[in-house]
């Protein structure tokens, strides 16, 4: 605030200040230049110093107490990489990763898919195209917990509305909670909802850059829908589809509140009685918040982070390869 | 207050979001500072001393707080409550590790002490603030739960105990064909046996609800009752695999989930407490605590269905608190005096009246006013009598450091085997392992 009011002040009165008298040549107004040059760093400043406080520093410190037995609160020893290595022994911790991965795979690849074709269907001329545009993004404004909640009565073992249309297929109940593929499915059927129509509505932004003429010369050539949505639209709009796989696999690997309000309970942070759906987040909450076992909690948020990391560098690569 | 299931009721309830976890991370901490900002002079702006005392659940204090003031015109009490025992157990060790914003008293629920017993030092020794007169006053064991095996420190002086009794719906045992009466119901089942048969019995008439919600309960009463340990011996040796009391309360366990006495519906999840309206099941092992959950999920057309009989066995309890003063607390002198206040024998008279919560304190349990307590929602059962006589026949039980995350192991395990997931070896096996992998 001050530098920016100072700015034009300072403009105004330094060409008529004098130089000072025993100086021996003229200085270029050096107040007037640092504000020239550090105005546009103020202006960004606040994202960093943000960032720093609330994004670097956490993140160094949770490094630092994952190096430490840090139990019920209390600083303990330094034990350098005793978490890490017993992390990587603990079958709990790849049983979680095996679950996060899993969902992420059998939540993002349909629901990507999903998005793509609704957005080309929206991206054409419609009756009340406004309304239908809004229409898909409601999911996203409910709550995670409204969702989690109602999604938790639809896939009840007792009285639940899936077990419900599967009878009238014939199919017997199915215990949701207590089958892996079960749960699964059930958790990406709450991801899928929630997230496909923000998906789409990235991907309809795309759509509408790419130039009507390819479709228009693309018909003449006689190719139809289909075609034309997988040889022009998704080349087209490669850098959307490269965003979305990112931010959804980012969004996956840290999946914690549907499958929490899914497992209900007393025991909820496990995941199922034999951690069937029990993702990292969970696994890490778990640790540090149940068991009050910090140190092991931080190293599991570490890995986590690079695991993050890893997966969406592989998944970047690939998206980018194809075409 | 309630050990296992109360501990546990906010996980159970939506826990939103890493983003959520984060803000709650990030007020937690700017509420510690805040609150260490406000108590830094200890002063209200009229100059009392204001002592700030950090709850969870309900403990029903406001009138003692309303009686300590007036006899202390320089004190002002401010409470603090989460209403969550799941959220307030990881606020408190963010308070506890941070060194500000746990306030001058603190509600530690059972399992939270067993864990914090491992660091005394973190709170003011009640003993150097005229404690140890008072030692007669409690039940033996509630009173050692809060000492250092040493005797020399004195961490946290007792609220209430989860006396247990055993709720069960008369209609539904009615339809059964079983006696309705309070006492015929609990001749039935002096012990676990008496309780496996009746269930038999009201299976067989298929009235379509189960006997019991979950067998992880059931499970957690019989165990309470067998030995003066569980999965740790006093010196803290993890002895689950070898402690002739576990395996005696887990195989009677599974003997009722292959009776086919289960429900498997987890506590705390909304079928749960849809199934007190509906009356999905027709009994559960209830700690007094419980009896306020009841109440509120069943409703008033519940009123009249519900009673309650004794628990099987000789009596049980499950969870109970305390009240105990952090080291930082910058008056401990007077926090000291006001926990030594609302733990005093009227105090746990006047809690048990106002929300139940069973007193600890002899002279509150024998008193008058406790004994002849009837609530008229569970067709005026004596339950100041039941839940007293419960309290007075057991023997205290040793809990370890990793208590509570060793139950969580054994309960989802007994979940597996009611799945059908899991046979008996192979669920017993996947508990062991767990609980010894947590000891790492």
């Amino acid at each position: 605030m001050t530098t920016t009011t100072r700015l034009p002040h300072a403009g105004r009165t330094s060409p008529r200040a004098p130089a000072p008298p025993d100086a021996p040549s003229p200085r270029p107004r050096p107040l007037a230049r640092l504000a020239a040059r550090g105005t546009p760093y103020l202006f960004i400043a606040p994202f960093f110093v943000l960032f720093a406080v609330f994004g670097l520093y956490p993140l160094l410190y949770t490094a630092w107490v994952s190096l430490h037995e840090w139990k019920m609160g209390m600083k303990g020893d330094f034990v350098g990489l005793d978490n890490y290595s017993k992390l990587f022994g603990d079958p709990d911790f790849w049983n979680a990763l095996v679950n996060t991965v899993g969902m992420l795979v059998m939540a993002t690849v349909p629901q990507l898919l999903l998005a793509l074709v609704v957005a080309s269907m929206l991206n054409q001329r419609l009756r009340g195209m406004t309304f239908l545009r809004l229409g898909i993004l409601l999911p996203i404004v409910t709550s995670v917990a409204a969702v989690g909640i109602v999604f938790s009565q639809l896939f009840d073992r007792d009285a639940g509305m899936a077990n419900g249309l599967l009878h009238l297929v014939g199919i017997g109940p199915v215990d949701w909670r207590a089958e892996r593929w079960s749960s699964w499915a059930a958790i990406s059927t709450m991801v899928d909802w929630r997230w496909t129509g923000y998906n789409s509505l990235i991907y309809l932004a795309a759509m509408q850059a790419v130039p009507k003429e390819l479709y228009e010369a693309a018909s003449i050539d006689g190719a139809g829908r289909v075609r034309q949505l997988f040889a022009i639209t998704v080349p087209m709009i490669r850098p959307a589809v490269i965003f979305t796989v990112i931010s959804s696999t980012i969004a996956g690997l840290q999946l914690f509140t549907e499958p929490l309000i899914f497992a209900q309970g007393s025991n909820a942070i496990s995941g199922g009685s034999l951690r069937q759906f029990q993702t990292m987040s969970m696994f890490m909450f778990e640790k540090a918040f149940r068991n009050f076992d910090y140190g092991y909690g931080s190293a599991v948020a570490w890995m986590i982070f690079l695991i993050i990391i890893v997966l969406t560098v592989v998944n970047f690569l690939i998206v980018r390869r194809t075409r | 207050m309630g050990q296992i299931q109360r501990r546990t009721e906010g996980r159970a309830r939506p826990l939103t979001g890493r983003r959520r976890l984060a803000a709650a991370v990030a007020i937690g901490a700017s509420m510690a500072v805040l609150s260490a900002c406000g108590s830094d002079d200890g002063t209200s702006g009229s100059g009392k001393t204001v002592l700030v005392v950090k709850t969870f659940s309900q403990f029903g204090y406001e009138d003692l707080y309303k009686q300590y003031e007036a006899a202390h015109p320089d004190i002002e009490i401010r409470e603090e409550n989460i209403s969550q025992l799941g959220d307030y157990a990881p606020k408190l060790q963010q308070w506890m590790a941070s060194g500000q914003g746990a306030g001058d008293v603190v509600a530690l629920e059972e399992g939270i002490l067993t864990q914090f017993m491992q660091r005394p030092d973190a709170f003011v020794n009640l003993l150097d603030h005229g404690a140890a007169p008072l030692r007669k006053n409690y039940l033996d064991w509630k009173w050692h739960q809060a000492l250092t095996p040493d005797g020399k420190t004195l961490v946290g002086l007792g609220t209430d105990v989860g006396a247990q009794g055993m709720c069960y719906r008369k209609d539904l045992f009615k339809k059964a064909g079983l006696p309705t009466d309070r006492e015929k119901v609990g001749a039935l089942w002096q012990d676990w046996d008496g309780y496996l048969s009746v269930g038999k019995k009201f299976t067989a008439a298929r009235t379509g609800a189960h006997f019991f919600d979950s067998a992880g309960s059931i499970y957690q009463n019989m165990l309470m009752q067998q030995s003066d340990h569980t999965y740790y011996t006093k010196d803290n040796k993890l002895v689950i695999d070898s402690n002739p009391a576990v395996r005696t309360a887990w195989d009677k366990t599974v003997e009722m989930i292959d009776a086919g006495l289960s429900g498997n519906i987890a506590a705390w999840s909304p079928q749960w407490n849809a199934g007190f309206k509906k009356g999905t099941f027709a009994t559960i092992p209830c700690p007094s605590w419980m009896l306020g959950t009841i109440k509120k999920q069943a409703g008033d057309a519940g009123a009249g269905k519900w009673d309650v009989a004794r628990v099987p066995g000789n009596g049980a309890v499950r969870g109970g608190s305390f009240l105990a003063v952090p080291r930082q607390s910058k008056h401990p002198e007077q926090a000291a005096e006001l926990a030594k206040f609302l733990t005093s024998a009227k105090g746990q008279t006047a809690a048990f009246k106002g929300k139940g919560n069973f007193p600890s304190a002899l002279a509150a349990i024998d008193s008058d006013d406790v004994r002849s307590y009837r609530d008229p929602y569970f067709s005026d059962a004596p339950v100041g009598r039941i839940f007293g006589d419960s309290v007075k026949a057991l023997r205290p039980v040793y809990l370890g450091p990793q208590n509570n995350p060793i139950n969580d192991a054994v309960s989802n395990s007994l979940t597996a085997i009611e799945q059908h997931k899991l046979s008996d070896a192979a669920a017993w096996k996947k508990a062991v392992s767990e609980a010894k992998r947590l000891e790492d």
